[in-house]
């Protein structure tokens, strides 16, 4: 079974919940933001490179290429420009799509590869996976999907990136429950409401845990009786979780209650 | 023209919030970059003069009459966004290539609308921000829209200084969100996560050759950690232009759509204080 953990506003408590109910339910943690993967400071394994996310990155023969600009009109993502004797190549905007190797007329463009992130293992107590993406790099996707590929059968928690867009959904995508963690406030109903459009587009069983519970107002709450959306779980703001949370230890393992919560939680989804 | 974003890496560390109390005394025009979660607005309550659509990456479409169920698309995209030659509309990214190798031309690149630039009226001053149709691709393009706007309005408006609301993370949007600005203010707070992505921020500012200052929020829910913010930054060579405590005023300016300058005298002291320090160092 697959479980994702979603929020559309970033920094709600994703990976706490996430990390939290991995270890309660022993299950396997896949940390798929890859921009700012934050899963491992909470578990705290040793991280093994398992292998390196690549994309197709083009190379041009100067001594073929007869300068048509076939390539760089083809090109959706602007990532050619032809000069009178030169090719400028923006590799940051390059897709990887392979195209421009297609169109040539000429067999100036080989196909190179370029490193743009990733992939890590570790273990420590529970197993972890983690993609990483490169500095500088735009394309997250590319390094989720390859991340995506270590699924295997076991119950597996899925940490995905903030935000409503491309990357999430690729996180999303054939999983069988999407936890959604806000908070109560006006940003986070904002992006909350956002975030059940794209669950509901994609079909998938998802219900509401709600983080830091009384430090603003009603209005989730009141949304989701209205919309009939389950409220999974409440944790309340408290000093000592947030305390556990700057020291990065996963409030489950000092806290036994929570640990009985977590795992009634995971019996909920399934 | 001085374009500033403030940004964060991991979210929810305030930047919204820290942003608006920067727009109560600027004399700015805003941007809102964060277009896949936008939040500015909820404070300013802007008057919305234009709503421009925004064509996103066209998306490919098969014309079952013409097709002869070769497979060559399927095999030509890279982006596994053809199953069973069907396009799998999530995954498709809009390159083109199905349709360079179909030998019977049965592809086409469909246009689409997938989000909006609107222009709008604020009480600090004009606004532009970017609103993408749910779980559409954030890209860098429309981030550039959105700047292209602020810079028109900036420029109709006589202000030499645009704010950018930048979203989380390092990938393609923020990297359209901070490049060619004058300053990234990177908003953090004293928690491992919040400095782990934190580095990661201030190296990609590095990367686009952008000058970078800190603002710890909450500071004072971990003095230990704030120290390790210190010490990074003093390494660094990067100026920490403020430190906000932690208080439930911020909130609760935000649940009445209030910027915490308009809500709060002392804080509102505070944000004027980190506000000058900026200024100051821009001059
Ligand atoms: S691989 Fe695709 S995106 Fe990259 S340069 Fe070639 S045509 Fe452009
Ligand atoms: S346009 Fe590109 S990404 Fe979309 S289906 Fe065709 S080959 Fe794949």
């Amino acid at each position: 079974m697959i479980v994702a953990v979603a929020s559309g506003k970033g920094g709600t408590g994703k990976t706490t919940v996430a990390t939290n109910l991995a270890i309660a339910n022993s299950a396997t943690i896949y940390d798929c933001d890859v921009e700012e993967p934050n899963a491992n400071i909470f578990i705290k394994a040793e991280l093994k490179k398992l292998e390196d996310v690549f994309l197709m990155n083009p190379q041009f023969d100067l001594n073929k290429c007869t300068f048509c600009k076939e390539c760089a009109e083809f090109c959706r993502y602007n990532a050619i420009a032809i000069l009178p004797s030169d090719i400028l190549f923006f590799k940051e905007l390059c897709s990887g799509c392979g195209g421009c190797k297609i169109v040539c007329k000429y067999d100036a463009i080989e196909e190179g590869k370029r490193k743009i992130g990733e992939i890590y293992h570790g273990k420590n107590g529970i197993e972890i996976y983690q993609g990483l993406l490169n500095i500088g790099e735009a394309r997250a996707t590319p390094v989720i999907s390859q991340l995506k590929k270590r699924i295997g059968n076991e119950l597996s928690i899925l940490d995905a990136p903030p935000g409503n867009g491309c990357p999430t959904i690729e996180v999303l995508n054939d999983s069988d429950f999407v936890i959604l963690v806000t908070e109560p406030t006006p940003f986070g109903l904002h992006d909350l409401k956002i975030a059940i459009e794209i669950v509901k587009k994609l079909g998938i069983d998802f219900g509401v845990v709600i983080n830091r519970d009384g430090i603003g107002d009603e209005g989730i709450e009141k949304f989701c009786s209205r919309e009939g959306i389950e409220i999974l779980m409440k944790i309340p703001y408290s000093k000592e979780i947030a305390t556990l949370y700057s020291k990065s230890i996963p409030f489950v393992d000092k806290m036994s209650e929570w640990r009985k919560k977590f795992v009634e939680l995971m019996e909920i989804i399934k | 023209m001085i374009q500033i974003a403030v940004a964060s890496g991991k979210g929810g560390t305030g930047k919204t919030s820290i942003l608006s109390s920067f727009a109560s005394f600027a004399n700015a025009v805003l941007a809102d970059c964060d277009v896949d979660a936008p939040n500015l607005h909820l404070i300013l309550r802007p008057e919305i003069k234009k709503e421009i659509p925004y064509e996103g990456m066209e998306v490919a479409e098969i014309d079952e009459e013409k097709c002869i169920k070769c497979g060559e698309c399927e095999k030509a995209c890279r982006f596994n966004a053809i199953k069973n030659l069907v396009i799998i509309k999530e995954r498709c990214e809009g390159c083109g290539v199905c349709q360079l190798v179909c030998p019977v031309n049965a592809i086409e690149m469909r246009k689409r609308i997938t989000g909006f630039v609107n222009v709008a009226n604020s009480r600090f001053g004009g606004f532009a921000y970017g609103l993408l149709l749910a779980g559409e691709e954030a890209s860098g393009k429309l981030v550039n829209q959105v700047r292209k706007k602020a810079l028109e309005i900036a420029e109709g408006e006589e202000k030499n200084i645009i704010l950018i609301d930048s979203p989380a993370g390092i990938g393609c949007p923020v990297i359209a969100s901070i490049g060619n600005t004058n300053l990234v203010i990177v908003v953090t707070e004293p928690t491992t996560s919040a400095i782990h992505d934190m580095k990661r921020l201030i190296e990609m500012a590095k990367h686009f050759k952008v000058r970078t200052f800190v603002v710890i929020n909450k500071y004072d829910i971990n003095k230990e950690m704030v120290e390790e913010i210190e010490e990074f930054c003093l390494n660094e060579g990067i100026k920490i232009v403020g430190k906000i405590p932690f208080d439930k005023k911020f909130t609760e300016a935000m649940v009445n759509g209030k910027s915490v300058v308009e809500y709060d005298e002392k804080l509102a002291e505070l944000m004027k204080r980190i506000w000058n320090e900026i200024e100051n160092e821009l001059r």
